[in-house]
Parts: C-alpha cells; structure tokens; sequence
C-alpha cells in the first residue's frame, strides 16, 4: 500500500510548489506596496540615517525588486519572518506564542462539526421527507447562513448572560468552560455543510444495488446503514470536512474577537490596527501554509478511504 | 423526475420572499425609517439604550439613534456592497474564464494558476491583510479589496462550462466557418455559461455582504458615520449584558438576508442545472 501512495502524494507535494509560490510573491508585494520603505517605517520619520543605511543594505533595499524578494525568500526559508514594529521581537515569536489557542479552538470546533454534523446528517437520512429531516436540514441552513461574529454575540448572550452557565469571554488559563462557546460559535457554519454533505451522501448510497441486496437478505436498518452503506457515504464528506478547514481559518479573527480568546486570529486583527505589517504578513502567510497543508492532508485521507482514486 | 416550476420550490418561495422584503427595505429605507439614522436627539441620558417600544420600535443605541431607520439604511450598504462587488468580481471572472477556457494552452496555464494561489488563501484571512495596505480603513477600501478576491470562483464556473462548450458540434461549426472569435465567445459561449454565473454569483452577493459585515465588526470596514450593521454589532457587544437589543436586531437582519439569498441560490441551482445539485 505504501509504494502505491507514493506516486499520487509525490505528485501532489509537487503541485503545491507553484501554489506556495504564488502565496509568497504575492505577500512580497503586498509588503512592498504598503511599507514604501521598511527601514523608514521600522525606524520611524526621524530615523538615524546611519542605521537607515544600514537596515536598507542589510535588506537589500537598494537593490532590484527580485533581489530583494530573494532575500526575503532567503530569510524565509531560514524561518525568519521579520521583526514586529509594534513589540520590537520576531514575528515568529509572536506568531509562536499565539498559535496553540488557535489550534485548540480548531481542534474542538472540528470535533463538535464532525460529531454533530455527521448526527444529524445521518438521522435526516435515516427518515427522508419527515419532520425530522425538515427540522435538522433546516436548523443546518440557519447553521451555514448565520454570520459566525452573530452567532457568538446570541449564544454569549444566552448562555453567559442570561443563564449565567459559562463565561461570556475570555482564555481562563486553559478552562474547558471557556473553549465550549467559542467552539460551538466556529464549529456552527462547519456542522451545518457537514449534516448537508452526510444526508446528500448517504441517501444517494442508499439507492445502489449492494444496499438494496443487504436490505433484501433481511438485515435491519441499522446494521444495512452503519455498516454497508455509512461507509461509501463518508467519502464525498472527508471533502467537506477538509473545505471546512477554510471556513475555520477565516471564522477564527471573529470567533476570537468576540471571545476575547488569545489567538492569531486576534493578533492578525490587532496588527492591522496598528499597522504591523511584519506581523500582518506573518500571520497571513502562516494561515495559508496551515491551509494549503490541511488540503493537502484531505487529498491524503482520500487517497486512503478510497482505492479508486489511486489509480488514476 | 417530476416537472418543477419556480413556484413549487419552497426553498425559492421563501429565499425569494426574504430577498424581496430585504431589497425592498434597503430601497426604501428614507421612506420607512421613522426617524433620521444620524439624528442624535436632545436629552441624550432619557434617549440612550432605550428598549424596544414606541416610539423607537427596536429600541435605541448607546447614543440615542433610533435601531429600526438605522437598521433599514444599513441593508442599503450591505445590499450595495453585496451587490455592486458581485457585478464586478462576476465581470471580471467571466472575462478570465472566457480567455482561457477558450484560448487553453499556456495562457489557460497561467489564469489558473493565478486563480488558484487567490483560492489558496481563506479569503477573509487575506481581505484582512490587504486593509492593512490602506492607511485608513473604509468601506470604499472593503469594496476593493472583496473584488479582487471575489472573481475566481466565477472564472472557474466559467472556464469549466466553456471547455465543455467548445468541443459541440456548434462552436466547431462557427470555427470552421471563419465566424471571429469575439463572436464565437460572446454570442454562442456566454449566453450558455450564464445559468451557472447567476447561480455563483447569487451565492457570491451573500458572500460578500458577511464578509462586509465581519470587516466592519473588526473595525477594518466601514467608518462612522457609514451605516454598517457589522459597525452596529460591534457597538451591541459592549452592551450586550445591558442592552441586548443593539446587538440583536442588526444581526437578525444580515442573517435573514443572507439566509434568503443562500436559500434562492440553492433553488436556482436545482432549477437551473440538476447537475451542480448537491
């Protein structure tokens, strides 16, 4: 199995090359069209001129637009992503530090969409057309439709303000009780395409031969839909999940913002404000790797669950 | 399959009847708002935060502006930006799409790798960081910034549905005629590709207004004195224990609008093109 995996996923670590590419030339401009010139707005209007000289050199500033982007490529690929103008440290550590809250946010948002998601995807198929199946697809679509800074404003208002069951914001040194509404607040949108995908997906299944024959040999629903037909249907919804990673990323500065949680979310926002583009661009390019890897592990989980797809 | 008119679609029924009733507020927000959206009244302590009850039907902001007439004129700014970035963004990528579904070759090569890189970002993640270009933040900035991140998927819709086109028995026919490219690709290609743009396209407008709002919310959108619900909920999450109603009804708002629309696209899809159904 292995060596049959290793061409497709060669070929796929391969195709990412252009797209990281395309990633960072595109950063590098955004940088040279907003900073004019970095050692000036590093050092400010009323900079030395000695120094300015000397950051200009030591980023090639005085040189060609490619060698400059060479340079910065160089830099990058040392993992050196600059300096932060606002916290006078590097960018990495900035970026370091903010990183495990994003991920745990992630990690259990994930968690709740997949669980929920596959739930009521798979009890709206179990009845197709009933009042469940209309209750679940419709509370899928409010899901999937709810601006996710809204969505987290209504559940801190009822959860923490008027039921007084868990906190309105914040980190609290790692509690469970304040990942829980964030979580659920980026998960939502998530659980919404997944329940979607899972009903589309298992009713279509439902429909083929090998289903109809282990209903016709007399098993019972239960054992027809967890075991002959779930299986098939959870492809097209690996897809789904991996999409959701997106939706992730992009729901995290809202998510975090109305969550006061300590994430790069957060920080890519602050930055903004403040106008530290080293972070900015950072923090930009750090989503985009984390997203163009999680797509690149979906590609992989496919290539696993479905034997078919290797040989093309 | 059973025949289905438009009308026997519950989804476009109420996705179209939302639509209607959000474009038709924001249309006629200065005839319907009760009051001035700006207007600070006198004796502002009697007029902040005041709950929902007359005269002020959804209540008033922190600084005494009645919530219904400033809710209706920011579905004018969402509706604009929903709108107006789509029309371009969708101009913009069925031009690409067009090219190099066409033309293919190394030109196709290159608008799709470009698109693709577009694609790899999370969109949001990216309009973020293309407002921290800009010295101040605006919703004339917002608009930019939506464009030049909204036309991929349209260009992909678009290529995907001319690659397909271009190999009929038609288009070969008018090739082999001599008929000229422009009007190979306008008169015969882009009528037959408009089915699936409306469709992105009505799912793009929805896009676009979220991502407006969230902006907005973030403070990197629109600036006072824009009406911008985004804006407004963002002021709602500083009373949100006190006052909850700023916070709610400009959210209601975007989320039945978007709901509509999301609801419209989906019908239109199913109508339109039984093969793109999900």
């Amino acid at each position: 199995m292995l060596t049959q995996l290793a061409r497709p996923v060669a070929r796929r670590l391969v195709a990412l090359i252009p797209v990281l590419f395309g990633i960072s030339l595109l950063v590098f401009v955004l940088n040279a069209v907003a900073l004019g010139d970095p050692a000036r707005a590093m050092l400010g209007q009323r900079g030395d001129p000695e120094l300015i000289a000397q950051i200009r050199k030591e980023y090639a500033l005085d040189r060609p637009l490619w060698v400059q982007y060479a340079t910065w490529m160089g830099r990058l690929l040392q993992g050196n992503l600059g300096r932060s103008y606002h916290q006078q440290r590097p960018v990495g550590d900035v970026i370091a530090e903010r990183f495990p809250a994003t991920f745990r946010l992630a990690v259990a948002a994930t968690a709740i969409a997949v669980a929920a998601g596959l739930g009521m995807g798979i009890a709206a198929a179990l009845r197709p057309g009933s009042a469940v199946d209309h209750l679940l697809m419709g509370a899928a679509v409010i899901g999937i439709s709810t601006p996710v800074f809204w969505l987290g404003l209504m559940l801190s208002l009822l959860f923490a303000v008027w039921l007084g069951w868990l906190p309105v914001s914040g980190y609290g040194d790692g509690a469970l009780a304040n990942l829980v509404l964030p979580a659920l607040t980026l998960g939502a949108l998530h659980t919404g395409t997944i329940a979607r995908m899972t009903r589309s997906s298992l009713l279509e299944v439902v429909r083929q031969d090998y289903v109809q024959a282990a209903r016709a040999k007399g098993l019972g629903e239960i054992t027809v839909i967890g075991k002959h037909a779930l299986k098939n249907a959870l492809i097209p919804v690996v897809t789904v999940i991996g999409i959701g990673l997106a939706d992730l990323l992009v729901g995290a500065p809202l998510t975090e913002t109305v969550f006061a949680w300590p994430g790069l979310g957060r920080m890519l926002v602050a930055a903004v404000g403040q106008r530290d583009l080293p972070v900015v661009m950072g923090a930009v390019l750090v989503f985009a790797v984390i997203y163009v890897l999680g797509s690149l592990l979906v590609d992989l989980a496919y290539l696993v669950i479905d034997p078919r797809i290797r040989r093309d | 399959m059973t025949e289905r008119g438009p009308f026997r679609h519950h989804g476009v029924q109420v996705g179209g009847a939302l639509v209607a009733l959000f474009v038709g507020a924001a249309m006629l927000a200065p005839w319907l708002a009760p009051f001035d959206p700006h207007a600070v009244p006198t004796g502002l302590a009697a007029a902040s935060l005041r709950p929902p009850g007359p005269p002020n039907a959804l209540g008033t902001d922190a600084l005494g502006r009645d919530l219904l007439s400033r809710v209706l004129y920011g579905g004018r700014v969402s509706l604009l930006v929903g709108v107006g970035v789509e029309l371009v963004a969708a101009l913009i990528g069925a031009l690409i799409g067009l090219v190099a579904g066409y033309y293919g070759g190394w030109l196709d090569g290159l608008l799709m790798r470009v698109t693709d890189t577009v694609m790899a970002f999370p969109s949001l993640i990216l309009a973020i960081g293309l407002i921290a270009v800009f010295e101040k933040p605006g919703i004339d900035k917002v608009f930019l910034v939506l464009v030049l991140l909204g036309w991929t998927t349209i260009a992909r819709v678009v290529r995907g549905q001319v690659l397909s086109l271009k190999t009929r028995d038609y288009v070969q026919a008018a090739r082999a005629l001599g008929v000229p490219d422009t009007i190979i690709v306008f008169r015969h290609l882009l009528p037959n590709c408009l089915a699936p743009l409306l469709v992105a396209a009505t799912i793009g407008v929805g896009g676009n207004m979220v991502a407006e709002a969230g902006l907005s919310f973030l403070g990197l959108g629109a600036q006072a004195p824009t009406i911008s619900w985004g804006a407004m909920l963002a002021e709602g999450q500083t009373f949100l224990a006190f006052a909850p109603w700023v916070a709610v009804f400009p959210g209601l708002a975007l989320m039945l609008a978007v709901l509509g629309i999301n609801l419209l696209g989906d019908g239109l899809r199913d109508m339109l093109d039984p093969r793109l159904k999900r």
